[in-house]
Formats: C-alpha cells, sequence, structure tokens
C-alpha cells in the first residue's frame, strides 16, 4: 500500500515505531509525483536529493518529525526555487533566505518538499494565470483546481502530496480547497508570519495548510503559528493545541448562517449540498440560526479597491535590478524598468497593477481607496455583531463548483465576484476553514462542494471543533 | 456606458508598465467593467466611517535599537541580473 494514502497521524506512527523512516517516506511521495504529476500538474519542481538529504537527519519524535510538505511557490526556502508562478522569478531566481513559516516546520521535523503552482502572484482563483503551467482538478482533469493556491489543492487531493501550504488574500486556500475536495484552513491575521512570503496584499495574505483531514489541519498550523519579530503585523498571543479540540462535540455550538450568503448567485446544487451539511450539524446538535451580515454586497468591491491598491505598490520592488527578469531591449533606466517588469509579468498581474495604480492616483484616491477602507470597517463590524450572537459562521466556501479551464479567462469581473464568501474573513482578519461537503453531478462530473467555517477572530480552537465535529459526523 | 473614465496609458506610465495599443484598449475596457461595480460601495453610507488599513489592532511596533545579523553582501547579490564591484548594476544615467 502507498503511504500516501494514509494520515499525518498514521504516518507518525510508523515513523516513530520504525515501521517506515522518512527517507521511505520522501521516496514514495516523489515516485506518486512523477506517476502522476504529468497529468495534474501541481508541482513546478521538487528537489529529491535535497529532501533526502533532510530526511537522513529528521527527528521523528518532533510532533512533524520526518513529514514531508509540499510548498506553494511563493513561500521562499534558501535553495529553492520560489516563481510566484511568475516568469519575472522563473528565471534566474533562488531564494537566498527562508520564510519563518518554513523554519517553523523544520523546527518541529517536517522537511520541505517539492514547490506547487499557483496563480500568478497569487492573483487569481483557478491558477491558469500560472506563466509556467497549467494545473488539473483531480476530480475532473478538464475543469479548473481553483486558486491561487491550486497547485497545493490539487497536490493534496490528487494524492500526491501528504498536506501542503497555501497563502490565502482572498480566499486562496479555502476555495481550491473546495473545488478540489480537501481541508484548506487560513489562520487568523497575524497568527502565522508572512516574512518569507513574497507579498501580494499585505494587509490580507495569511499562509495556512491544506490537507486531506481537519486532523492533519490542526497538527500542521500547531506549528505555523507563533510570533515573529521579522513580521511587524504578527500577534504575540499564545498558541493552544489545537489538537485537542478535535473529538469534542459541538451539542449546543451556536452556527450562524448569513442570509445575504444564500443568494441567486449560489449554485443550486451547491446550496442544496450546503443546506445537507447545515442538517448535519443540526443532527450534531448545533443550534443553527439565521443571521446577518449587511455589507457582504460592499465585500467583493472593497477587495478589489484593496488589494490591487496594496499590489501595486508591492510589486514595484520588481524593477529588474536586484532580482528577476531583467530586459535586454532597454537603453536608459527608464526603459529598463519599463520593458523589464512589461516582459516579466503577465496579464492578470498587470491588470491588477494598473487598478491599483489608479486607486491611489491623485484625485481618484478619496474616491475608491478611502471608501473601500470605510467599507472595510462596515465588513469588520458586521462580523463583531454576528460574533455577539454565535459562536461560528457556516456557509458555502464558493458559489459554484469547478469551472471547465479556460471558461473564465477573459471575464475577470465575473472572475472576481466569484470570490464573494472567501473575501469577507480576509477584510476582517478571522480564520476561516472549508471542508469538504460532498459532490454534485455536473455535467458528467462528479465535483467537491465545499463548506466555509468562521469565527471570530484567534478563536481557531472552535473553528477546529466545529470543522472536526463535521468531518467525523 | 460607463461612468468612469481611465486614462489607461497615463496609468501605465505611472506603474511603469508599457502597453501595446490592442492591450491598452483591452484592458482599459476590462479596467472600466471593474470600476463600474466598485460604485456597490456608494450603496452604502459611509459617511463618518473611520477607516480600516488592518483587521486587527496592532499599532506602532518598534523593536530594541540593537544590531542583529543581516543579510550578506553576497546574499543580497546573489540574484542580481547583472552585479559588477560588488554593487548592482544598472543601465547609465548620468548623460
Amino acid at each position: 500500500m502507498s503511504l500516501i494514502t494514509l494520515s499525518l497521524t498514521e504516518l507518525r506512527q510508523k515513523l516513530t515505531s520504525k515501521e517506515i523512516s522518512p527517507a521511505d517516506l520522501v521516496r514514495d511521495v516523489a515516485s506518486a509525483i512523477e506517476a502522476r504529476n504529468p497529468q495534474l500538474g501541481a508541482y513546478l519542481t521538487w528537489d529529491l536529493d535535497a529532501a533526502l538529504k533532510e530526511a537522513e537527519s529528521a527527528d521523528v519524535t518532533q510532533p512533524l518529525g520526518g513529514l514531508p510538505i509540499a510548498i506553494k511557490d511563493n513561500i521562499n526556502v534558501e535553495g529553492q526555487p520560489c516563481t510566484c508562478g511568475s516568469k519575472i522569478l522563473a528565471e534566474n531566481y533562488t531564494a537566498p533566505y527562508t520564510a519563518t513559516a518554513i523554519t517553523h516546520l523544520r523546527k518541529a521535523g517536517a522537511i520541505p518538499f517539492g514547490r506547487l503552482n499557483m496563480d500568478e502572484f497569487a492573483m487569481g482563483s483557478s491558477t491558469e494565470n500560472s506563466a509556467l503551467g497549467i494545473t488539473r482538478n483531480p476530480a475532473a482533469l478538464d475543469r479548473i483546481p481553483g486558486g491561487s493556491s491550486g497547485g497545493s489543492a490539487s497536490s493534496v487531493a490528487g494524492g500526491i502530496a501528504l498536506a501542503a501550504l497555501g497563502s490565502d488574500t482572498g480566499g486562496s486556500i479555502r476555495q481550491p480547497a473546495a473545488l478540489c475536495g480537501c481541508v484548506g484552513m487560513k489562520p487568523t491575521y497575524g497568527r502565522v508570519s508572512r516574512f518569507g512570503l513574497i507579498a501580494f496584499a499585505s494587509s490580507l495574505d495569511q499562509i495556512g495548510p491544506l490537507t486531506r483531514s481537519v486532523a492533519d489541519s490542526a497538527l500542521i498550523t500547531n506549528h505555523l503559528c507563533g510570533f515573529d519579530p521579522r513580521d511587524s503585523t504578527s500577534l504575540n498571543e499564545s498558541v493552544p493545541d489545537f489538537t485537542a479540540f478535535l473529538g469534542r462535540d459541538i451539542k449546543g455550538l451556536r452556527i450562524g448562517l448569513p442570509k445575504e450568503y444564500f443568494i441567486d448567485g449560489l449554485h443550486p446544487e451547491v446550496e442544496a449540498a450546503v443546506r445537507q451539511g447545515i442538517a448535519k450539524l443540526e443532527a450534531l446538535g448545533a443550534h443553527i440560526e439565521e443571521i446577518s451580515l449587511p455589507h457582504t454586497e460592499a465585500g467583493v468591491a472593497t477587495y478589489y479597491v484593496l488589494a490591487p491598491a496594496e499590489a501595486s505598490a508591492n510589486l514595484a520592488r520588481f524593477d529588474g535590478v536586484r532580482y528577476g527578469h531583467r530586459s535586454a531591449a532597454a537603453s536608459d533606466l527608464m526603459e529598463h524598468y519599463v520593458k523589464s517588469r512589461s516582459e516579466g509579468f503577465g496579464p492578470e498581474v498587470k491588470r491588477r497593477i494598473l487598478l491599483g495604480t489608479y486607486v491611489l492616483s491623485s484625485g481618484y484616491y478619496d474616491a475608491y481607496y478611502l471608501q473601500a477602507q470605510k467599507a472595510r470597517t462596515l465588513i469588520k463590524d458586521d462580523f463583531d455583531k454576528a460574533f455577539e450572537k454565535v459562536d461560528v459562521i457556516v456557509s458555502p466556501t464558493s458559489p459554484t463548483p469547478a469551472h471547465k479551464l479556460g471558461d473564465l479567462t477573459d471575464d475577470p469581473l465575473q472572475a472576481y465576484l466569484e470570490d464573494v464568501f472567501t473575501i469577507p474573513a480576509n477584510l476582517a482578519g478571522l480564520p476561516a476553514i472549508s471542508v469538504p461537503c460532498g459532490t454534485i453531478a455536473h455535467e458528467g462530473a462528479n465535483l467537491p462542494v465545499g463548506l466555509q467555517f468562521i469565527t471570530k477572530a484567534l478563536d481557531e480552537s472552535t473553528l477546529f471543533q466545529a470543522a472536526h465535529a463535521f468531518e467525523v459526523g | 456606458m460607463s461612468a468612469h473614465t481611465i486614462d489607461i496609458h497615463r496609468v501605465a506610465k505611472l506603474a511603469r508598465l508599457e502597453l501595446t495599443e490592442e492591450e491598452a484598449v483591452h484592458y482599459g475596457a476590462q479596467l472600466l467593467r471593474v470600476l463600474d461595480h466598485m460604485d456597490t460601495l456608494a450603496k452604502f453610507d459611509l459617511a463618518g466611517v473611520e477607516p480600516t488599513s488592518h483587521a486587527l489592532p496592532v499599532y506602532d511596533v518598534v523593536r530594541p535599537d540593537e544590531a542583529h545579523p543581516g543579510f550578506t553582501q553576497a546574499q543580497a547579490l546573489s540574484n542580481a541580473p547583472k552585479a559588477v564591484l560588488d554593487q548592482f548594476q544598472i543601465p547609465k544615467v548620468i548623460e
């Protein structure tokens, strides 16, 4: 039997009892990648020799000892590529330092192994914006895996990674997890250091795990979180053992269903699957009530002002001087900047830089950026009020199942609107998780649906408790 | 017809991007659709609302003013497309 089908807890038992070695496990994952990655396109690169070297000295008594974890290609691991799915970093960039999240995982014994495809600079919801190749949904190979952490979701759901890291700015962990049929978790903003995560929108970005189970997710989250003086937005808060909340019942847990999330654009079969999931939560003893998040409609517009604005500033660093693509065609400095950037960035990144530059430009700042920051306050206030009445908010993760590849590539606004249920948790900085909620028969395929759980800031414990009860219930 | 206007060439210049005429037309039209959607914000009364730049209240983060080992020059230059005399090289800027 392939080791790769086992949970992290089962693998840990085999490792600590010395039934298998970390090197066996790394080789097993590598064989699975070699067999299936040509179909899925989830991994961009993987360095077997480096992973085997780490496996040699892996301490299997550590909580993640000897477990290989695949990494989204926007998180720096010294000595490895970090392309961000972009031509601008694909040619000649090797990470000169290591992200804190990776340092934390390594301290717990994990082995970062393999680099996963993504929408360029995490901008997109389909992974079709990668300049480096197509990633497919393991549930239906002619469909998108979601994004931007599409490689992470495809690798985990497709059985070629035990677990993966992704990053979530507007749903980029939860939405691909939902569309591929795995668990995707975004911690509270500030729980996980962003040091070494190549920035897209700094006030929204957060690293989190994609796993096959809620238990695996809690185990990894335990070892991702923690204060980091190198990230000024890092929270200096104690980190509970999230695995201690697995297996607790949810009798009497107050679950809110935001009425604004059950709307016309919600695919009827997705809604039916989600309603079934909610019935299951009720049968497990949760108290279900309808709530209102009245400013939900402002979410997408708010996000698509703020995120591109931050991105346009963050991506100004790609100037062809210190790293990344440098145009050979330039004769002066300005031409050097313009040509290096124009040759290096793909269409969606250019669109968002243009949009962000526009909303921050003189004469438009107050009309767009400031208004969006105010709307962000109202969206955050909605959650604060809701969490006075309920412990957990439950909703669909994505309004639709996975589209066919190519369906939305020329309609950016339509693609943006599909982030409607995931964006608010980023704007409010809240932890959220997507858990598989069955499949629907759609156009001849069985497509996964995700159920999203959201809790108040720093309450990942309740999030894991509810998500685990649902998963095993 | 959109109520918004966008001088796509001016914005591209500010962003240090160059667009072909075809790209300018294409992106210009797509961005106008997105800006039209931004009008959703006008439905809400935002007067007197405090703006939020970060979701969680972490302010004025300072650290002790102590020296720490940092990036070495060799590390900093390790990805430079062009370096000369241990420095980044850029096109000539002085006439």
